[in-house]
């Protein structure tokens, strides 16, 4: 079969989403899992300050979370813009 | 130089079988190593229990040998299996089969190993508990092996199925996909449930008379961090079962191969990190039962957090499926 410049191109984007979504998604969760496992941890210790330890855990987990947004950002861009 | 298809698909079992195997055999053997050197420390610390540490190890290790035996299993039906469809898109997907029993049995080897350990552990902290120690890490352990199941089923069925009525371009790219999808989510799922079933082990030799709290903390915990390899596998499905149209077109093929990547790779961290969560949770359930409501709240919410990048990358996926 004959490729055309373009279809490798479509390919190209189309496997750059893939490997952009699936590997940046390896670091935020295994980040904000920590995150959690920390928090549980404080709560058990010190259990009245669940509020606030919630607060903690869920702004730092926001955070951690962000480049796993960016990659979707890149992944859909890849997918349906360029 | 021009094979007949019989070749290549010799070629791919051969190749997938190898792949199968060996990869298979990382997982198992360190977490029956863990397992090992934690019953050695065991022993250091309490020599007259040897023989009760000896055989809880052997038995935690046993568990964690299962992912690599369905490896082997899988690796040799590949090599003496005659295929009675000899396509080549019979050659694809056993190399997808090869990609996805290797892949899928590295975390519930590395998985299962961790409750082995923390048994031995426990066995010679407390050892008039020994039965319920030793029913905890067998439930703990065989929920790890889940993920490595589902991927010798997503393997059969690649081996099995009769895909020859379906055109070439782009079934090739599906059934690669589809082995590495539930193959390579299988690796983060099976290590988090690992994790917290070995906290759960520790927790039940700390404490225990609440035995009860932890094994429903870590079942529970467990339940989410499985999540991703069903997500593995829902992908895997769709990429086996829905008839894609003919299209030459290399974008077809390279969409679909990437959907299989995405929520493959994708499914790693999070399975790690609600097995992380789950751990932590697990383990002060053990040491301030009284908390174990507020915990376990907090161990879901930060393992729904940690989970949203999985159903991003599942999204990724069927957008490659179905949009584009």
């Amino acid at each position: 079969m004959a490729i055309e410049g373009a279809d490798i191109v479509k390919a190209a984007a189309f496997l750059g989403a893939g490997l952009a979504m699936g590997l940046g998604a390896i670091g935020p969760g295994v980040g904000e899992g920590m995150a959690a496992a920390k928090t549980c941890e404080a709560i058990g210790k010190n259990p009245k300050e669940a509020g606030l330890l919630t607060r903690t855990m869920l702004v730092g987990q926001a955070v951690s979370e962000s480049t796993g947004i960016y990659s979707l950002v890149v992944a859909l861009l890849l997918l349906f813009v360029v | 130089m021009i094979n007949d298809v019989q070749t290549w698909v010799s070629v791919a079992a051969y190749t997938g079988a190898g792949l199968a195997m060996g990869l298979g055999a990382i997982g198992a053997a360190i977490g029956e190593g863990y397992t090992a050197a934690q019953a050695n420390f065991a022993v250091s610390r309490n020599t007259k229990l040897s023989g009760d540490v000896f055989k809880s190890m052997l038995v935690g290790q046993a568990i964690a040998e299962s992912a690599s035996i369905f490896a082997l299993v899988i690796a040799v039906l590949m090599l003496f299996y005659k295929m009675p469809d000899a396509t080549m898109i019979k050659a694809a997907s056993l190399l997808g089969a090869g990609f996805c029993m290797g892949f899928g049995a590295i975390g519930s080897g590395i998985g299962s190993g961790l409750p082995g350990g923390q048994a031995c552990i426990g066995l010679a902290r407390q050892p008039s508990i020994g039965n319920r120690l030793t029913t905890n890490m067998l439930i703990g352990s065989a929920v790890c092996q889940t993920p490595a199941i589902f991927s010798m089923v997503v393997a059969l069925m690649l081996i099995f199925i009769d895909f020859s009525k379906a055109p070439l371009f782009p079934t090739w790219a599906a059934v690669i996909g589809a082995g590495l999808s539930t193959g390579l989510a299988a690796i983060g799922s099976g290590m988090g449930g690992g994790f917290a079933a070995g906290a759960s082990c520790e927790g039940v030799a700390r404490q225990p008379e609440t035995a009860g709290p932890v094994t429903t903390t870590m079942l529970v915990g467990q339940a989410v961090a499985q999540t991703p390899s069903i997500f593995g596998l829902l992908i895997s499905f769709v990429l086996m079962f829905k008839a894609f149209p003919e299209s030459t077109t290399f974008a077809a093929s390279a969409g679909l191969l990437a959907a299989g990547i995405s929520t493959g790779f994708g499914g790693i961290g999070p399975g790690v990190g609600n097995g992380m969560a789950a751990e932590g949770a697990v383990r002060w359930v053990a040491r301030s039962v009284e908390n174990a409501g507020g915990l376990m709240r907090i161990m879901l919410v930060g393992q729904a957090v940690s989970q949203s990048t999985a159903i991003y990358a599942m999204v990724v996926s069927l957008c490659l499926i179905f949009v584009v």
